[in-house]
């Protein structure tokens, strides 16, 4: 059922789109563009240049889902979301998918009800500090004040770290990461403590970045990956399925440069059935065929994103580490597409 | 007798004038009169000139070294050290010269600018027979200085196929019509609203153009009804806009759409940020709050007791929470509260929630003003047989209104200082919104004071001209010679 | 109104409801009445909808639940460990100290403003309109993110205090301003009677004497001041009270200060960090000071409205009857022009409690900032987080203009 619903004179065309719908994929093809809840701003993984064009590693999520259900990456509207209202934003159905380096959690799945449709990111929370503090390792940080993000994972590790290891801290709660820095960077706080990751995307940005260390420990495991709303199945294997491509790309020798190539046709059926070249994997979730060729299309496979986004040639400088496929050492392991 | 006396001496021209004491005089009486009358101001005098003397002291070297070209907050720093020396300090200016565009149009896309800036200019037309409708000479300066302004910005934006000269022909227009006959600018006033939303969102003509139909229709249903009795004309009036926007509107427009198309090009509300965003949405606040907040103020005093009831529940609510937690309930709960699926314009819940807040204070403000009116006018009013909204509108509430013209204003000054809010359910502000999303980039981190001080200048510049131009209104509407 | 003639008899029609002015009202408060209830069903509906759609519940469970997280600055005892609930009370009161400092700031400010904006001293007037149109004019968000970065950008890093550091203290050595917070002197009682445990947190018993105390003298003040009334009503001359007024007020709380050993423990840089005072983060610095002078603005424009409507005629006659400047201000201007300033007060008053949820800005933990915040979002229960904490505000705002309305009842002009 397809209800337009205008609200009073203060109503104008294009101001209102609503529309009743069975799942999300109507809701997305219906209106035509992907409601993608982004980072506000953290460079590498999402963040806006000055024309207001998105790019970075979740960013690329997006345009992957958007490529496969849509034909075109560009359809997307990227909704910023801060560390507080991300997840509320999923619920409330003003985004379609999260791709906001978020944590895999017991309770995020099971009592927020959401979906985590997979692992784009294995991560850990990890503390930044100025070299000049003469800091080596976590354990020496008692007494310390810390900058947090509120409303993440992080907020409960370092409570659950610092109980643990006996210690106290000043926690001072800010709400995005430019804010966060501008404190560390001000010195108002002792240390900077966030997903590894984004310490190193936070740092890279620095003046001087050598000034500033990240020290060895790891406090937590913190899984990040897209998620959407629990209870739309055929939406969440849309999402989740995407990401596998994604990955599977990789493994498979599936690049930006071979997919028009191996799309024609190759020796391994594996790669023929993820590209639509054999079987008929798209229709079974609502898609065409040709859903994961589009979406390999977008920005390439994995390691291209990672390597164009945050990789050891970008400013951030990440190396593949856990995030490395299965078959080079890492966690990287996609069910296989048949 | 008196021709035997003999004056001593009578001066027989007058002594000329002499100059008075020093201290009686010029600056130095000036001084002593307004400076040093007593210790205690003599005192406060010291303390002020300190306090001038310090923040000048301060302030001035960073000021005076302001840096306007630059391609870096880096770049700023080695001129001001180059030009300066070492360990002087300078404003950096450049990052507001680089960034102009994100601080006033946020991420509109940069061939549509002209859109914005016509809207804007358009707006100062329509509310002219409004605002400036007494002096010809005001209004005359006001519009010739939007019109410059317009003729100086529309060759810089990219206006398609060189349209700047019927611009020109327009303004011209618009001109001699405000010259010669201000009040026919009142029909720009009537379409202004579906215009502007049409120019700022672009998309289909024919959505805005039957979203203003429905005023017509009110008005139809209402002159159809008008032999049946007040109450029904009235409801009627409402009834039937309401019904065409809810059920008859889109599928005329999905015809019109289908068989004439109009439409320019569309931009999404996410798009929208710096003060586009916050004069939208302020606007829109200021023009949408005043009727509500009448009808609530009369809603409050009337005789009714639920009506009353219910004016008093939604005032003193709205009055006692924060604004913030209402634009939380517009971002976060509205998809609770209606049906499934329901989804729309975050801008427009916005707007819709400023409002309201601004509704509900305009309500106290506009009571107090009918609370104080004599008695003597409401008995006037029925010793001449108004009805009650005959009464209203023509005794009632033109007086209670001039009375709260200052208490509006300041609610209105508060709405669009409230618009930076935004920034909290993820809209663009000009003031947070935007000012991080430049910091974020490479080039401007670590440019806190210059942003900050550009946008609140912005800001006073407005809410300072709103304050003044109220003191002129109630200078202009004062009736009575005291 | 009498009606000579008898209303001819008739039954009674339908359209009366409509057109007979007995019964109009009472159609129309029945149709919006029954048009509200219906809209009330709808939101209710439609959010049960909702909530059945995303397999939630509305339940308030989740405040007994451990919050998990820590909050840097809190009034009362609170740890990682306690419960939701307890991180909401944590917040309600962080956001009650700030808008009671905020109100008692933002008054003097205000008050000082008015007065000195009236003041002959051209140059000070001057100052004082300047410093009314930029604060009024200018949101108080910008405020308050300028406050945050002049406190973080600005002021020196705790160990530019050391011997030899770039960096002073204020006040005799008691106050010192860094980058992260502002170390004042802690109030030490060294005869301490202990805290009350009231169940969910404890009441310092000295604080408690000592405003039983003053509250004490205070009532005895008006006692003695009553008796020179009665006194000068018989006897036409009035005792003399002000050393009394004056001792009431003050011995029994220097006395009981003295008795509860009452020192301050000043701030000293121990390390990294100012220890042995109290440290006020600089969120809580920056709101405080910025939402105070915000307001003090209006608040200034208020003492200057409410001075100025006191025509010169009351001055006049108060001193044709022979009164005293300070008498003539005390019984003569104060009394009327509080009148006029009151009711604009309270509104600036509730104005300024709700700004202070605008500690978002800053990362302090205020009642938006636990409940409507980090519980929000690691519970995911926005519907309930949003609503309660609407509530919260909605009963503190009631709450504030409630008791300010009883004082206003009291000034009120008595008409006869």
């Amino acid at each position: 059922m397809k209800k337009s619903l205008f609200f009073g004179t203060l109503t104008a065309a294009g101001m209102v789109a609503g529309f009743a719908a069975a799942g999300t994929l109507e809701d997305v093809v219906a209106r035509g563009e992907l409601n993608c809840g982004v980072n506000t701003g953290l460079v590498g993984f999402a963040a806006p240049d000055a024309n207001g064009n998105w790019s970075g590693f979740d960013v690329a999520i997006c345009k992957a889902v958007a490529a496969a259900v849509l034909g075109d990456p560009n359809k997307v509207k990227y909704v910023p979301t801060s560390g507080q209202t991300r997840f509320t934003a999923l619920a409330s159905s003003e985004i379609d998918v999260l791709a906001r380096n978020s944590t895999w959690t017991f309770t995020r799945d099971v009592d927020l009800k959401l979906d985590f449709v997979g692992v784009n990111y294995y991560d850990g929370q990890g503390f930044m500090v100025p070299k000049a503090l003469g800091v080596s390792s976590a354990k020496e940080l008692d007494g310390a004040t810390i900058c947090i993000q509120t409303g993440t994972t992080t907020e409960l590790n370092l409570a659950d770290f610092f109980k643990a290891n006996n210690m106290t801290y000043s926690p001072i709660a800010i709400d995005s990461n430019a804010e966060g820095e501008q404190q560390y960077l001000a010195g108002a706080c002792d240390a900077y403590t966030t997903d590894a990751s984004g310490l190193a995307a936070t740092r890279a940005a620095f003046a001087t970045p050598s000034d500033h260390i990240i020290l060895p420990e790891i406090i937590s495991k913190e899984p990040l990956g897209p998620l959407v709303r629990h209870g739309d199945n055929q939406w969440g294997d849309i999402v989740r399925w995407t990401l596998n491509a994604l990955i599977a790309a990789e493994e498979y020798g599936i690049t930006s440069a071979n997919l028009e190539e191996l799309s024609k046709g190759s020796s391994n059926p594996e790669i023929d059935r993820l590209l639509g070249t054999s079987g008929d994997l798209g229709p079974m979730f609502g898609l065409d065929n040709l859903w994961a060729k589009r979406a390999i299309a977008a920005s390439g496979n994995y390691g291209e994103i990672f390597a164009a986004t945050i990789g050891e040639s970008t400013p951030i400088g990440l190396a593949r580490g856990l995030n490395a496929q299965w078959t080079q050492g890492g966690l990287l392991y996609t069910p296989p597409f048949r | 007798m008196a021709e035997h006396h003999t004056a001593a001496f009578v001066r027989t021209e007058i002594l000329p004038e002499q100059a008075p004491p020093v201290s009686e005089a010029g600056i130095i009486r000036w001084m002593r009169e307004n400076l040093f009358s007593g210790p205690l101001n003599t005192v406060l005098t010291f303390v002020g000139l300190f306090i001038i003397y310090f923040v000048l002291k301060e302030y001035s070297p960073w000021l005076r070294h302001s840096v306007w070209n630059a391609g870096s907050v880096g770049e700023c720093r080695d001129i001001v050290t180059a030009k300066y020396g070492e360990g002087a300090t300078g404003a950096c200016w450049a990052i507001i010269r680089d960034r102009w565009n994100m601080f006033m149009f946020g991420f509109y896309p940069r061939e549509l600018y002209w859109r914005p800036t016509l809207a804007l200019g358009l707006l100062i037309f329509a509310a002219a027979p409004v605002l400036f409708s007494e002096s010809r000479l005001i209004r005359m300066w006001v519009l010739g200085v939007v019109s410059v302004f317009l003729m100086v910005a529309f060759p810089g934006l990219d206006v398609p196929n060189g349209d700047t000269a019927l611009l020109a022909v327009v303004l011209v227009g618009m001109l001699a019509l405000a010259w010669m006959r201000p009040w026919s600018l009142l029909w720009l006033t009537a379409v202004y609203p579906g215009l502007a939303v049409w120019m700022l969102w672009g998309g289909s003509a024919w959505g805005p153009t039957l979203a203003m139909a429905g005023f017509v229709i009110g008005w139809l249903a209402w002159l159809a009804t008008r032999s049946f009795g007040t109450i029904l004309s009235v409801g009627a009036a409402v009834l039937a806009p309401v019904l065409w926007w809810l059920f008859g509107m889109a599928p005329v427009q999905a015809l019109l759409d289908a068989s004439l198309p109009a439409a320019i090009e569309g931009v999404r509300s996410e798009k929208f940020g710096g003060f586009v965003l916050a004069v939208t949405i302020g606007v829109a606040g200021i023009v949408l709050s005043l009727p509500m907040g009448v009808v609530l103020a009369l809603a409050r005093r009337s005789d009714m007791f639920l009506i009353k009831g219910l004016a008093v529940g939604f005032i003193e609510f709205i009055r006692g929470v924060p604004l913030i937690s209402l634009l939380f309930v517009a971002s976060l709960l509205l998809n609770y509260f209606l049906p499934p699926g329901t989804n729309f314009d975050i801008i427009l819940r916005v707007i819709i929630m400023v409002t309201m807040f601004a509704a509900a204070y305009i309500a106290e403000v506009v009571r107090g003003g009918l609370a104080a009116l004599p008695r003597g006018q409401y008995e006037a009013a029925d010793s001449l047989g108004l009805d009650y909204w005959k009464a209203q509108r023509l005794i009632i509430l033109p007086q209670a209104l001039k009375i709260s013209i200052p208490g509006i204003v300041s609610t209105f000054i508060g709405l669009f200082k409230d618009t930076t809010l935004v920034v909290f359910v993820g809209l663009l502000d000009p003031l947070k919104g935007i000012t991080d999303s430049v910091r974020a980039s490479f080039e401007w981190k670590g440019a806190y004071w210059e942003p900050y001080i550009f946008v609140g200048c912005i800001f006073f510049i407005f809410n300072f001209s709103m304050s003044r131009y109220s003191m002129y209104l109630e200078r202009r509407l004062q009736r009575d010679h005291e | 109104m009498a009606i000579a003639t008898e209303p001819p008899k008739q039954g009674f029609r339908l359209s009366q409801l409509l057109y007979d002015t007995r019964y109009r009202s009472m159609t129309i408060q029945v149709v919006v009445m029954m048009m509200f209830m219906a809209f009330a069903a709808w939101l209710v509906d439609n959010t049960i909808t909702n909530l059945a759609a995303r397999g939630k519940d509305f339940n308030f469970g989740f405040l007994s639940v451990r919050s998990g997280y820590d909050i840097g600055q809190r009034l009362i005892a609170y740890d990682s460990d306690s419960t939701h609930a307890r991180a909401m009370l944590v917040g309600l009161l962080n956001t009650l100290l700030v808008s009671f400092l905020g109100c008692l700031l933002a008054v003097a400010v205000g008050v000082t403003v008015g007065i000195l904006r009236l003041s002959k001293n051209w140059l000070v007037a001057r100052l004082m309109t300047i410093y009314v149109e930029v604060f009024r004019n200018v949101p108080v968000l910008l405020w308050i993110l300028i406050f945050l970065a002049v406190l973080t950008e600005a002021a020196p890093l705790p160990n530019a205090f050391k011997e030899g550091g770039s960096a002073s203290m204020l006040l005799f050595d008691s106050i010192a301003v860094t980058n992260r917070y502002t170390a004042v002197p802690d109030p030490l009682f060294s005869r301490s009677l202990g805290n009350i445990d009231i169940g969910i947190f404890l009441i310092s018993s000295d604080l408690m004497a000592l405003i039983a105390v003053v509250v004490a003298g205070w009532y005895a003040r008006r006692l003695v001041l009553r008796r020179a009334t009665a006194v000068q009503n018989a006897t036409g001359e009035r005792p003399v009270t002000w050393w009394k007024s004056v001792a009431l007020l003050t011995l029994p709380a220097v006395l009981t200060l003295w008795a509860l050993g009452f020192h301050l423990g000043y701030p000293s840089l121990q390390g990294f960090n100012f220890t042995g005072g109290i440290n006020v983060s600089n969120a809580f610095m920056a709101l405080w000071l910025a939402l105070s002078l915000y307001t003090g603005a209006f608040i200034a424009e208020i003492v200057r409205a409410g001075v100025m409507a006191i025509s010169n005629g009351q001055t006049e006659a108060a001193y044709a009857l022979g009164l005293r400047p300070g008498r003539t201000m005390n019984l003569v201007i104060l009394p009327q022009a509080l009148r006029v300033i009151i009711p604009p007060l309270i509104s600036q008053f509730l104005n300024l409690t709700k700004n202070s949820s605008l500690a978002i800005a800053t990362g302090y933990l205020d009642l938006r900032g636990t409940l409507g915040g980090i519980t929000l979002n690691q519970t995911g229960r926005e519907l309930e987080s949003v609503l309660l904490m609407m509530l919260i505000y909605l009963v503190l705002s009631l709450m504030i203009s409630g008791v300010m309305n009883i004082y206003n009842a009291s000034v009120k002009l008595k008409e006869r």
